[in-house]
């Protein structure tokens, strides 16, 4: 008992001390720092492109690394591959389960995988005549919420069971799990060099882990419920997240706390998902009021909203190019914008 | 260009960290822009050739020069003039070549150089406790541990500090100093001089003007006497400044904020822009090269850069370290069951005494890898590989004659088309790039 109570004191002492230290170096903020910058321009964005082909809502989508090819889950039990400037279908994958909740690209473009309510990330080959399942990755207790390929042989999965794992494809089997999360993990990103990821959860917390040792570098708090959405900058340093809290945040990975929160007094519906340009400047979020609102990350306003969708936008994306942004929604559709 | 009140923006009311890093972020932008136009070939400062002792250093200008440009561009009188140049010459840009230690600039035959743009107070502040330990290391091997007072302290200082990457930092030293003894002397003592005058402005010794320091409010880190068990956090005025200096860096690049040329294929429905800036294109369009420029990062994430890049180390006889890279890279992200035998092609080729392509790494990480690849895993050659790329990223960054452009590839690009999709032309360059060395940049 007197253990317990002693470590227990020792670790509210570091807590206190990563607290003054986060304080001792906020000198400033985001707006403070930004205010010298032009603002950006009103950002009206028209639909380019709507994708029609899914017959049940739309819970994810994932752009290949050519910006042109992209794969979509939905409900309806089919993963489709896209080649969205022209429109057309390049291939549809029966899925076993219909109850998906991500889908991704892997960098080559070999490969998609898909997972969801089955706890299982399934593992499909593009280039063969036909779409061929290489593997299923059955380990996690809980269902897939997110799933992200480093390379034709290794994926990061975030699941419901509050881990995070990463897989090695040609095995099938887990090489780390990432274990410090105390709520469902929603979703994933890695960092642009692979050797750390962050993750989100519905504990409300991001954290940041390394790949390659399986521990958790950092925590950041902030959001007051479930984490949906997150993201890494294109510089490695700063990560966005958006929560059912109906904010986004954007955290400092060296100042290691909060920096900027995106917030509206009159939005009262949670972020589902958010995509950045190519400069960082623009962030597109998903809401549950059927909009996406395009925030500038600098000054923390809303500079645009991409409105036409009939139903909660459940996922964006905008492709390595940085031409466009696309969004899927519960109403069947992906629009892709610019 | 900005007319001579709007070169040096005023200096803000309250002396807020925060604001005197705006300030400074807005002063080293209009400098940049000072500096670039004064090396232009055509309309910029005369440059000629210096004799230091008995070594001819190129591409020197006098004091006099400079202050005669920035009068006849601002059209000034002599007083301003020389208060602007002097600003270039405290934050960094210009060096002095014979008295390093004074940075003033003087409105006489003294010779001055244009600093690297590796070395500018844009780009590289603030200055990173790593760089300075190597460079401190480097001249504590040098000058066999007889280092002045104030350097000796904070060679002490930051040995305790960052004491766990210290193997790391003799290594670097090591290897850097290895790497210019092989380096003809006048472009060695070219890459000392700019070193040295980064160090001089960023790590001014005591009774210099600190014209980088933020501020009274402002503990200086290195006498901090605060230790925790934490990991130190970066101040959030320097995150924050960081990253808006990104945006602005990527804002030309990022097709929703500023369009794209030729066109949006999603607007205009012409794939054009993905046709010229396909992997397999046989010219990069100058915006591509841009970003390559960026960071070394940018140049090896994209596959047009990576082959640009093997093909000007091949003329440099040290294509094997890139090749290595590439390896460690193909070992990392491989097939599980294909790491012995990776790891085992890979000792052959790159580490075995004797390869073929072997790559000169420290013998300390050298001991040590040889040691793990007897249990072979995904990550047994990561200290190896990170070794590796910051050679060679020190060796490409640096460049020698003071231009704006790291590789020969590069400086093709500078005077092709102004439209950054257009490709550039290579007959007229293929000349330009033969002479590279003999002419003025």
């Amino acid at each position: 008992m007197g253990e317990m109570e002693q470590m227990k004191k020792e670790a509210d002492g570091l807590k206190t001390q990563i607290e003054a230290a986060r304080k001792a170096v906020a000198d400033t903020t985001m707006s403070a720092a930004s205010a010298a910058v032009a603002p950006a321009p009103r950002v009206q964005l028209k639909t380019r492109r709507t994708l029609k082909g899914h017959l049940a809502k739309i819970y994810a989508m994932h752009w290949a690394t050519d910006s042109r090819l992209m794969v979509s889950a939905s409900q309806d039990g089919k993963l489709l591959i896209w080649d969205s400037h022209s429109g057309n279908k390049i291939n549809a994958v029966p899925l076993k389960s219909s109850w998906v909740m991500t889908c991704s690209y892997a960098p080559s473009g070999n490969l998609v995988a898909s997972g969801g309510l089955d706890n299982m990330c399934t593992v499909y080959n593009l280039k063969t005549p036909v779409v061929k399942t290489v593997k299923e990755l059955d380990a996690h207790t809980g269902y897939l919420a997110c799933c992200r390929f480093l390379s034709d042989s290794e994926i990061l999965t975030a699941s419901g069971d509050t881990t995070c794992a990463l897989w090695d494809i040609e095995s099938g089997k887990q090489k780390t799990v990432f274990l410090n999360h105390v709520g469902d993990c929603m979703c994933l990103s890695l960092s642009p060099d692979m050797n750390t990821f962050i993750s989100g959860a519905c504990d409300s917390l991001a954290k940041l882990w390394d790949v390659r040792d399986g521990t958790c570098k950092q925590t950041f708090q902030g959001h007051t419920s479930d984490v949906n959405a997150i993201s890494f900058f294109h510089n490695g340093n700063t990560v966005i997240t958006g929560s059912d809290d109906c904010t986004c945040k954007m955290f400092d990975l060296r100042a290691d706390q909060e920096v900027i929160s995106y917030q509206d007094a009159q939005l009262n519906a949670g972020v589902t998902s958010l995509a950045l340009s190519v400069s960082g400047r623009l962030m597109f979020a998903g809401y549950d009021d059927f909009n996406c609102n395009i925030w500038d990350t600098l000054k923390g306003e809303k500079v645009g909203v991409l409105s036409g969708h009939d139903n909660r936008v459940s996922c964006t994306g905008v492709p390595p190019d940085g031409m466009c942004v696309c969004t899927g929604s519960w109403d069947s559709f992906l629009k892709i914008w610019n | 260009m900005p007319c001579l009140s709007k070169v040096i923006p005023s200096i803000p009311h309250e002396n807020t960290s925060s604001n005197f890093i705006k300030w400074l972020t807005r002063l080293s932008g209009q400098m940049e822009r000072v500096v670039v136009s004064m090396q232009d070939p055509d309309m910029g400062v005369k440059l000629r050739n210096q004799r230091l002792l008995i070594t001819v250093i190129p591409h020197a200008m006098t004091g006099n020069d400079i202050v005669e440009w920035l009068m006849q561009k601002f059209s000034v009188c002599d007083e301003e003039a020389l208060h602007v140049g002097n600003l270039l010459v405290k934050f960094g840009y210009i060096y002095p070549l014979k008295e390093p230690r004074v940075l003033t600039l003087r409105p006489d035959e003294t010779p001055y150089r244009f600093q690297t743009p590796y070395y500018w107070t844009s780009t590289r502040w603030p200055a990173s406790e790593l760089d300075y330990a190597i460079y401190l290391a480097k001249k504590n091997i040098r000058k066999q541990g007889e280092l002045i007072e104030h350097e000796k302290e904070s060679y002490n200082m930051l040995h305790k500090r960052i004491n766990h990457t210290w193997d790391f930092v003799v290594m670097q030293a090591r290897e850097q100093l290895r790497a210019s003894k092989q380096r003809r002397k006048a472009d060695r003592i070219v890459l000392e001089c700019q070193e040295q005058a980064y160090w001089l402005v960023n790590r001014p010794p005591p009774g210099m003007m600190d014209v980088l320091d933020q501020g009274p409010e402002r503990k200086n880190i290195l006498n901090s006497r605060v230790q925790l068990v934490v990991p130190t956090c970066v101040c959030v005025c320097v995150c924050v400044c960081s990253f808006v200096k990104y945006c602005e860096q990527y804002q030309p690049h990022d097709p929703i904020m500023q369009g794209c040329l030729p066109s949006n294929p999603w607007i205009t429905d012409d794939a054009m822009y993905w046709t010229i800036n396909s992997d397999s294109v046989a010219v990069p369009t100058k915006l591509r090269v841009e970003r390559w420029s960026f960071s070394f990062v940018e140049l090896l994430s994209d596959p047009m850069g990576q082959r640009e890049l093997m093909a000007y180390l091949e003329k440099e006889f040290s294509a094997e370290n890139l090749c290595f890279w590439q390896a460690c890279e193909d070992l990392r992200h491989g097939e599980n069951s294909k790491i012995p035998s990776k790891v085992d092609e890979i000792y052959k080729q790159f580490l075995a005494p004797g390869a073929t392509r072997w790559v000169n790494i420290d013998s300390k990480t050298m001991e040590k890898t040889l040691q793990g690849i007897k249990q072979p895993h995904r990550f047994v050659l990561d200290d190896a590989q990170m070794h590796i790329y910051f050679l060679m990223k020190k060796v490409m960054s640096t460049d020698l004659h003071g231009g704006t452009c790291v590789f020969p590839f590069m400086r093709r690009q500078r005077h092709s088309s102004p439209s950054p999709a257009m490709l550039t032309q290579t007959g007229e360059d293929d000349g330009k790039t033969k002479h590279h060395g003999t002419g003025n940049v």
